[in-house]
């Protein structure tokens, strides 16, 4: 995935190319207008649907469709309707952050552990495991869904629907993450410079912790920026395996109001709030992700996609 | 020797190192992935409480009744079978869905991957952004939109059209209209990533020779990506097939149902929970080619990677 930005771009056009195909064809290396008016399109339909709903999560009235002044009494000022009144509405938020920091923190070390002792413990066992977990990125959520709703109402039901179970349920969907991220990058570094480590005279756990876990910090944090911004977006486990009210984070109260019930800019301030959620995840994620491969030549590009996961 | 021995118990201890590290990941993939399947073939398996219409799951594969697989396959082919429609509109909504998502998607990460040059950061993070918008805020912002009043139906009266259409009433469009929208940002990254790593100088390489632009992308950029393109099908089609949200949200009415609101209502109906477990063992056993032949293909490319 190796992008250099500072390369010319590839439409330099040759002398030579540019006489032979000559009057005879269209000039091969000319912009292609038509794709990259289609691009921008593509970008306008995708965003712009966005940016009107967060515009009227701040409109003065309750319509979505005519703007009738700026005004923050969706989030705090009105008594009844706010994201801060509202108790259904801010126990969301805070159900949904509990869920995200909760999730991250115990997915992200299992997952690095995981991915280390995979890469590492070359075995039929490893292999099996390490299928189990590219099985359980692939497989419709609602499948694992349904799956684990049965599991904590019929066999582990000391468990049962709530906060433990959507936990439970959304490090397993996400620990692949971490797994694939981390294995990704380990397999660049090698295992060189910790062989150099235990024969300079450090004992494995040492090498992998003063060694290999420094250099693997980039994944790790990127890792945990996904972790945690898919489990602020997550919907369809959390639906399945949440009780009351108490354990809905936003995503499950937005899909529930969404026909009547809460409805207005009450839940586009709310839906907002999640966007920002994610965003400052993903922005915070791509400032320290530059900073911790700052000595690596990286384009931003290449920084961009993999904080993406890609 | 001595040393010999030495290596081996080192040999020993790193490898109950990685094994250590490993499982406690190992041990939740299997508790909360694998163990969870097995209880959905209990509880498929299983009777039913007549009396609380409670589920009762059966533990041992020898027990194991066809009482809900013949429940299900009544539902199927009996009188008053229901669940037909649903199962060939989720077909129906997917393909169309998938085949409008490929076209408009693989131009723009043509585009991006290819031309974008020295925008290309730029370009990026505009693919990126829906990325990291909720699934139901984009729903939502959508709802905003169509609803009667919007600011869809207005712009379109202004334009002398007419602008009173219930576009959330019930409308298939409607419903494949959102479900490209919802999954389009992945399958673009997917694509994207896969296009931007082909060799550029194969494509000079091919007009140098005196192919044109046209015969250029057909004959070279077209196979090359077309690993690209199965990848990125599977990782739109996959969530499609188990979607329930985006047609209640964007219709809601019976006549837009696909087979997950059909498993999702099964499953808190009162004695209908066995028959969601067959429903969804069904759907996993249709999806466990395509998705066993992803997994196979992601393990030989790491495995060529490493």
């Amino acid at each position: 995935m190796a992008v250099e930005l500072d390369e010319a771009p590839a439409a330099a056009p040759q002398p030579g190319a540019s006489r032979r195909v000559g009057l005879l064809r269209p000039n091969p290396w000319r912009r292609p207008w038509l794709m990259e008016g289609f691009t921008w399109l593509y970008i306008v339909w995708s965003i712009v649907p966005i940016a009107i709903a967060v515009l009227f999560s701040f409109n003065k009235g309750a319509s979505q469709s005519t703007w009738q002044g700026f005004s923050t009494k969706w989030y705090i000022g009105s008594s009844v309707n706010s994201v801060l009144h509202n108790t259904a509405l801010h126990q969301a938020v805070v159900q949904t952050l509990v869920l995200a920091v909760l999730t991250t923190v115990i997915c992200v070390p299992i997952g690095v552990g995981f991915a280390i002792g995979i890469d590492r413990w070359r075995s039929r066992a490893a292999m099996s495991l390490n299928f189990v977990m590219i099985f359980s990125f692939v497989i419709p959520e609602l499948l694992l869904a349904v799956a684990l709703f049965m599991l904590v109402t019929q066999a582990l039901t000391f468990i049962g629907l709530g906060t433990e179970a959507e936990v439970a349920g959304l490090v397993v969907w996400n620990l692949s993450w971490p797994a694939v991220i981390v294995r990704a990058r380990l397999v660049s570094i090698g295992r060189s410079y910790e062989e150099a480590a235990t024969d300079l005279g450090a004992s494995r756990l040492g090498a992998i912790r003063r060694v290999l876990l420094p250099m693997l910090m980039p994944a790790v944090f990127a890792s945990a920026v996904l972790v945690f911004a898919s489990t602020v977006d997550d919907f369809v486990i959390v639906e399945q395996l949440s009780s009351t009210a108490s354990t809905q984070p936003m995503s499950v109260l937005i899909y529930a109001n969404v026909h009547g019930g809460l409805s207005g800019p009450a839940l586009n301030a709310l839906a907002t709030i999640m966007l920002l959620f994610s965003l400052v995840a993903a922005v915070l994620g791509l400032i320290a992700y530059r900073w911790m491969t700052r000595g690596e030549r990286q384009s931003s590009v290449e920084a961009l996609t993999n904080i993406a996961g890609m | 020797m001595a040393l010999a021995d030495r290596e081996k118990t080192q040999d020993r201890r790193s490898r109950l190192l990685w094994i250590g590290l490993a499982a406690p990941g190992a041990i939740w993939l299997i508790l909360l992935f694998v163990v969870p399947f097995y209880v959905m073939l209990a509880v498929a398996g299983g009777g039913i409480n007549e009396f609380f219409q409670t589920v009762v799951p059966v533990w041992n594969p020898l027990h194991w009744s066809s009482w809900n697989f013949s429940a299900v396959w009544h539902d199927i082919t009996g009188a008053g079978a229901f669940i037909g429609a649903p199962a060939l509109r989720t077909l129906i909504y997917t393909a169309i869905a998938t085949v409008l998502s490929l076209a408009i998607a693989y131009p723009v990460a043509y585009f991006v991957a290819r031309y974008a040059g020295r925008r290309k950061g730029l370009f990026l993070v505009l693919l990126v952004a829906p990325f990291w918008v909720s699934y139901m805020m984009r729903m939502l912002a959508w709802i905003d939109l169509l609803q009667q009043g919007g600011l869809f139906n207005s712009a379109l009266s202004d334009l002398g059209l007419p602008g009173n259409t219930d576009w959330l009433g019930g409308r298939s469009l409607t419903v494949i209209l959102g479900l490209v929208y919802g999954y389009i940002p992945y399958l673009i990254l997917t694509l994207y990533a896969f296009l931007d790593r082909i060799d550029q100088r194969l494509l000079e390489a091919a007009q140098d020779l005196g192919l044109s632009r046209w015969r250029t992308f057909w004959h070279v950029t077209i196979p090359l990506s077309k690993p690209a393109i199965i990848a990125g099908t599977f990782i739109t089609v996959l969530p499609m097939l188990g979607d329930y949200y985006t047609n209640q949200l964007l219709s809601g009415a019976a006549g837009t149902t696909m087979i997950g609101n059909v498993i999702e209502g099964q499953l808190d109906a009162p004695g209908q929970t066995g028959q969601g477990a067959v429903l969804s063992l069904m759907l996993l056993v249709v999806l466990l080619v395509p998705m066993l032949y992803y997994v196979a293909s992601t393990a030989r490319a790491s495995r060529e990677n490493s």
